[in-house]
């Protein structure tokens, strides 16, 4: 029987997400599959699968992301779904460790990607805030209005961070990279 | 960047595992092999490189259906020219290591 799973990471808890499925993996449950905040999980011998996530360059469904996740798939890694733009895959263990990347440059490089994408996340829900806080000067009294107020106000704290998140995982990329590879 | 700055390891190990084309998982094998096990060239890193390759005009896609990781690659002769000059700036690392480490060894571990 398969396990459906209902769990929330943000963008910059990818690591912490891999070493969720990995543990998950330990104890016996492969991924299988991956929706909004869900995950599905298939018995396996514990330890048998390496699961790995990117945020990709495109959308899966454009010709470039399939391209990319046909190139996965081609060194023997299962492709087990996306997310919007973050893609899932698993390899079994037996055959030499899985990783997406060998080297720090292209490590800071998905690094930036997930960057650059909640800046324009970050940007956008601003952009709604100064919009939310215009209308309520005209409507103080809005209980809608103050809600949203205050859930947008929450999101922009934590994006904001989760931007300094990134940015110190990157800048340690980036110091171990000023003296090798 | 300059034609003199040094190759990623990536890189060098690609170009010099293309003797004959090869596609993606053909190149992570070769490299793998060719340093012992010690080069494990990732999905990722490699598409990225490939790209950057073919852009540059080091490699080309040999033509053929279907998506990247069904094409084979080949050298072009920009390429290795590329990896020759790389060659050469490692014999330059390697012979001033040696002339100047040489006999240093046991310090080291010391």
């Amino acid at each position: 029987m398969n396990k459906k799973v209902y769990k929330w990471f943000w963008a910059w808890q990818a690591d912490e997400e891999e070493a969720w499925l990995a543990e998950m993996a330990r104890q016996g449950h492969a991924l299988a599959g991956v929706g909004y905040a869900a995950y599905e999980f298939e018995p396996c011998a514990p330890g048998a699968y390496i699961v790995r996530l990117e945020l990709l360059d495109a959308l899966p469904c454009t010709a470039r992301g399939r391209d990319y996740i046909e190139f996965v798939e081609s060194t023997g890694a299962e492709y087990l779904g996306s997310v919007l733009r973050w893609a899932y895959f698993r390899k079994k263990a037996g055959e030499g460790g899985f990783d997406l990347f060998s080297d720090l440059d292209s490590r800071i490089r998905h690094l930036e990607r997930i960057y650059w994408l909640l800046v324009a996340l970050t940007v956008m829900l601003a952009a709604n805030l100064c919009n939310v806080a215009a209308m309520l000067a005209r409507f103080p009294q809005e209980m809608l209005l103050r809600a949203g107020a205050a859930v947008e106000i929450l999101l922009l704290y934590l994006f904001l961070r989760g931007l300094r998140t990134i940015r110190r995982k990157r800048n340690a990329l980036a110091a171990e990279r000023a003296l090798h590879e | 960047m300059g034609e003199s700055t040094a190759l990623t390891e990536a890189v060098y190990y690609i170009l010099l595992s293309l003797q004959t084309p090869l596609h993606g998982y053909g190149i992570m094998q070769r490299v793998e092999q060719m340093s012992g096990g010690r080069v494990r060239l990732a999905a990722g890193t490699l598409y990225g490189a490939l790209n950057s390759l073919c852009e540059k005009g080091w490699i080309v896609a040999l033509p053929g259906e279907g998506s990247r990781g069904k094409k084979q690659y080949r050298l072009t002769a920009e390429g290795l020219r590329a990896a020759q000059a790389e060659l050469r700036r490692l014999q330059e690392l390697a012979a001033n290591g040696e002339r100047v480490l040489r006999g240093t060894e046991q310090e080291g571990q010391a």
